[in-house]
């Protein structure tokens, strides 16, 4: 990110990155939570401001930009990731974020979403995953479970929804995580190491929208329900929840009773695996009805970047070209004749 | 002793299979007759298909030059010789030809199976059907297989050199010499000497060919052309576009960055620009042509001069950015090389029916600056004045190209370097208003007060942090606003800012006694230019102007239409500037000349137009 993003002691505060506009999402929205772990977090870059840039799309997420103090675009539904594929390519000095919905990556902007994450542009992309329209005011999305009600779905919806970090790990993505609104300690250790990623940084927020879609993953919040539904993900640690563990199982993996498995079977989770094949088990233990959901870094490998190969050959082809000379010569290159 | 006569000008079409190698005889062709100094005129013209089966009418590729001892405007309506490699490529040309001509065949390719491959029953050679024209027969296959007996490659081989056996042949007939040729295949084959030495071989015999056998009585010369001094090169239109993104880098000292997806016709930008990144050129061929669009913008947020490429379908796709790109009032060049269309439509085939999607194919008052480039090389200055309104006024841009000039060539007087306008801009790098407290305060909508145009802050500016997006923003501070008043301002505001983009002044030739006007807007020019000769030879008088400014259109207009009795408007749609010109100067009588069949008009179909309309009164 930044090439030289460090995470250094912070000099700015997170009041510092708090924009002059008042911020307008309804009482008790998520992104209120995901604002503030954001804007105490981005002290941590290391960075003055105007080297961040958020780019956004449509959608309640997408107001994002308007409340940080850094430089923004709130763009168009679903090409937020394609605008900062320009930014990112062009600018290297930049740190360069992208802020989007269920509905933004995933429907309307979905070829965008998979192309920026196998070409690996250095971006980090933060899907506020509600599973409802928000801002159209409550049509089923993507992520939503299928049989929804909903005003566009009032017999039940009857798409199968999207597993966004299968779809990100289907794509090639390097950097791979999921983190909860409510859970500002942990949102913030997934900022850290989406930030600290070389390459495209794929972050899922699971966040609650009040007004249409209430509760939607209180399973992984309440504390009758929890223990039992969520599992943190820690890299070099043996994956147990509850009273259960995580075992591998024909092809994938399985949750099991703590007591069933020996504990020399109980997966320790690595992010650094290359084979995506396991991050993609990892991400199939839960689907919409969120019995055992895994938070944290599912993946995290390195590969070369898009923007630092395009700025490779751009750079190599440019060097110690004087590009007037050289567009006299292109002009004169060929056949060329002379009329006296 | 053969004779030699003058001419003052010719058309010559090249035709044959795909695989026949016509593009690059008529390539060769145009350079050697380039280097005699005759002025010319070139378009190509490729089957739909990629690998259409060999010998059938599809597969047909030919290659048209017309050249001169004067300078000339178009390729030429009719060609007056057509060298056809098999029968494929004379039945699909034949109807183009002038009653008269010169048909060379290769008659080796005319067998029965060939011939009953395109629907010819009987021998068109035999059979009396080419009696109105100057038929001449030559082996060229066998004779090219003879003439490389010595060499040391296959049969197979020596026969693909036939095409080099025709350029020789062609290049004595006209009087070209074949040195250029010669030079141009040690390069190209530099690594493959034994078919370097046979195509020049081949090249060699079609020229003795000509000189010793008795079919060929007459030999042609034609002068070369007065032209204004200078170096002169060929170059297609897309070329020039693409050199006129490099050259508008250099003049602004920009990096460029190009986004683009492939489509016919305008990937050929996407080539060329492709292989000079040495330019401080980036290409991003991106997922799609929406996101061609957007990476362009955010690179031109970024500080670079951000360009993208497509043609009818692609724009479509790209309205929507350009709309966001309006709102920002960021720049950005979009080239759109139109194709007939709707829809797929004929990819290959010329069309202009994209000015009413230029001027209005956005959501919400959105209006942008059109330009739209006259000829080939007109390209490369058209490309340059789109970037000088991107970027002096923070603004979209269209450029208007299509696919006769995109893909038509002509000699171009290389421009000196130092007549390379000054594109430079000034970033914004301090703040430029104050707050309610009296602290300085960037305001990313506070305008130059002349040009109306924003100023632009990049990323990375220390003190300057601001956000911009698609929603309704207050003029001066860029705050989101739904303010009823501010929302009008800003419309009306966006508006004036581009019809406030000084253009020139339209300029009339008009021998003084017209009272008739042709008004014309991109690559008519030629075909239009030509047009309007012949009728001042007839001694028929007219007025012609041509528009390169589509959006705002120059000061003048209005006054210079007015003079006229009918403005007469050909256009290769079904009246698109007739329409903007009749909404915006209702006086004027506004007589439209509207085909689309894919081809650029002739200068004989518009001659006769415009005589009907002065005839007529």
């Amino acid at each position: 990110m930044a090439d030289a993003v460090k995470l250094d002691a912070p000099k700015l505060k997170a009041k510092d990155f708090k924009s002059s506009q008042e911020v307008r999402w309804c009482p008790g929205c998520g992104d209120y939570a995901i604002l503030a772990a954001v804007q105490s977090f981005l002290p941590e870059l290391g960075l003055e401001r105007e080297k961040i840039a958020f780019i956004s799309g449509i959608g309640c997420s997408s107001r994002f930009p308007y409340y940080l103090n850094t430089y923004g675009i709130h763009s168009i539904h679903g090409r937020a990731p394609a605008i900062a594929t320009g930014l990112a390519t062009s600018r290297q000095d930049l740190s360069v974020w992208v802020v989007t919905g269920d509905g933004d990556a995933l429907s309307i902007g979905g070829n965008h979403l998979i192309h920026a994450l196998r070409r690996n542009v250095n971006l980090k992309i933060l899907l506020f995953n509600n599973r409802i329209y928000g801002l159209t005011k409550g049509q089923y999305s993507p992520t939503s479970e299928s049989g929804k009600l909903t005003k566009s779905s009032p017999m039940g919806s009857v798409d199968a929804p999207f597993n966004p970090l299968s779809l990100a790990l289907g794509s090639e993505a390097t950097f791979v995580a999921r983190t909860l609104d409510s859970d500002r300690a942990h949102l913030q250790q997934v900022l850290r190491a989406a930030a600290e990623h070389k390459g495209s940084a794929f972050v899922e927020i699971y966040q609650n929208c009040p007004i249409f879609n209430d509760d939607a993953f209180e399973t992984l919040k309440n504390p009758d329900t929890r223990d039992e539904a969520l599992i943190r993900l820690e890299d070099g640690q043996p994956i147990r929840f509850g009273d259960k563990a995580v075992v591998q199982s024909g092809y994938g993996l399985e949750v099991k009773g703590a007591d069933e498995v020996d504990e020399s079977d109980v997966v320790v989770h690595r992010s650094d695996v290359d084979d995506p094949a396991y991050a993609f088990a990892l991400s199939r233990l839960s689907g919409t009805a969120l019995d055992h959901t895994p938070i944290g870094v599912f993946r995290n490998v390195r590969r070369p970047t898009y923007d630092e190969l395009v700025r490779g050959q751009v750079d190599q082809a440019a060097a110690g070209v004087d590009r007037g000379e050289a567009l006299d010569s292109l002009l004169h290159s060929g056949d060329t004749w002379t009329v006296l | 002793m053969n004779t030699v006569r003058q001419l003052d000008r010719v058309v010559i079409r090249f035709a044959g299979d795909s695989g026949d190698g016509m593009q690059l005889t008529g390539d060769r062709f145009t350079a050697e007759t380039a280097k005699l100094g005759n002025d010319l005129s070139t378009l190509p013209n490729y089957p739909a298909e990629i690998r259409a089966p060999a010998g059938t009418l599809p597969g047909v590729s030919s290659f048209q030059i017309h050249f001169a001892d004067s300078d000339i405007l178009t390729p030429g309506d009719e060609p007056e010789v057509l060298v056809a490699m098999n029968p494929a490529a004379l039945k699909a040309n034949l109807r183009d030809l002038k009653r008269g001509g010169v048909v060379i065949v290769n008659t080796d390719e005319f067998t029965k199976r060939n011939l009953t491959k395109v629907g010819y029953e009987a021998s068109p050679l035999e059979d009396g059907s080419l009696d109105d024209y100057q038929l001449i027969e030559v082996k060229l296959t066998s004779l090219t297989i003879a003439a490389l007996e010595d060499h040391d490659i296959g049969k197979k081989d020596a026969a693909r050199s036939k095409n080099m056996f025709a350029l020789g042949l062609l290049s004595w007939m006209y009087s070209r010499t074949t040195a250029v040729t010669e030079d141009f295949l040690k390069k190209k084959f530099a690594s493959k000497p034994d078919i370097a030495a046979a195509n020049i071989a081949a090249l060699k015999a079609g020229w003795n060919y000509g000189e010793t056998a008795e079919s060929f009585a007459v030999r042609f010369e034609i002068p070369p052309a007065t032209l204004p001094a200078g170096t002169y090169r060929n170059i297609t239109g897309n070329q020039a576009l693409a050199w006129g993104v490099i050259a508008a880098g250099v003049a602004s000292e920009l990096p460029v960055f190009l986004g683009a997806y492939p489509i016919t016709p305008a990937s050929d930008i996407l080539h060329e620009l492709s292989k000079h990144k040495r330019f401080g050129v980036t290409t991003v061929q991106a997922e799609d042509e929406i996101a061609a669009a957007g990476a362009a913008l955010g690179a031109s947020w970024g500080g670079a001069l951000g360009v993208t490429t497509s043609s009818g379908p692609g724009i479509a796709l790209k309205s929507e950015t350009i709309s966001l790109a309006v709102s920002l009032e960021l720049p950005l060049v979009v080239i759109d090389v139109q194709r007939a269309g709707p829809s797929t439509g004929m990819p290959t085939k010329t069309e202009q029916a994209d000015l009413l999607m230029a001027m209005f194919g956005r959501h919400g008052e959105a209006p942008i600056a059109v330009v739209a480039p006259q000829s080939p090389s007109d390209c490369f200055d058209a490309m340059l004045e789109a970037t000088r309104m991107a970027l002096h006024y923070r603004t979209p841009v269209m450029l208007l190209s299509d696919g006769y000039i995109a893909n038509g060539a002509e000699p171009w007087r290389l421009p000196d370097m130092g007549d390379l306008p000054d594109l430079s801009v000034a970033f914004a790098t301090e703040p430029n208003g104050t707050d309610a407290k009296g602290e300085p305060v960037f305001l990313p909508f506070q305008r130059d007060p002349e040009t109306l145009a924003r100023p632009w802050a990049v990323p990375g500016t220390p003190g300057l942090q601001h956000r911009i997006g698609g929603i309704e923003k207050a003029d001066g501070t860029g705050d989101i606003s739904y303010d009823p008043a501010n929302h009008d301002h800003m419309v009306r505001t966006r508006a004036a800012k581009i019809a406030g983009i000084p253009v020139p002044d339209l300029e009339v030739e008009d021998a003084g006694d017209a009272s008739v006007l042709v008004l014309g807007w991109g690559s008519t020019w030629g075909p239009i230019g030509a047009a309007v000769r012949g009728l001042s030879d007839k001694g028929v008088p007219v007025a012609r102007a041509h528009l390169r400014y589509l959006n705002p259109m120059p000061a003048n207009l209005g006054e210079v239409l007015a003079r006229y009795d009918k403005v007469v408007v050909p256009e290769m749609n079904l009246g698109q500037l007739s329409l903007l010109l009749r909404g915006a100067f209702p006086g004027v009588d506004v007589v439209g000349y509207n085909k689309v069949r894919g081809l650029p008009f002739t200068s004989n179909e518009l001659q006769d137009a415009l005589e009907e309309v002065i005839k007529n009164g």
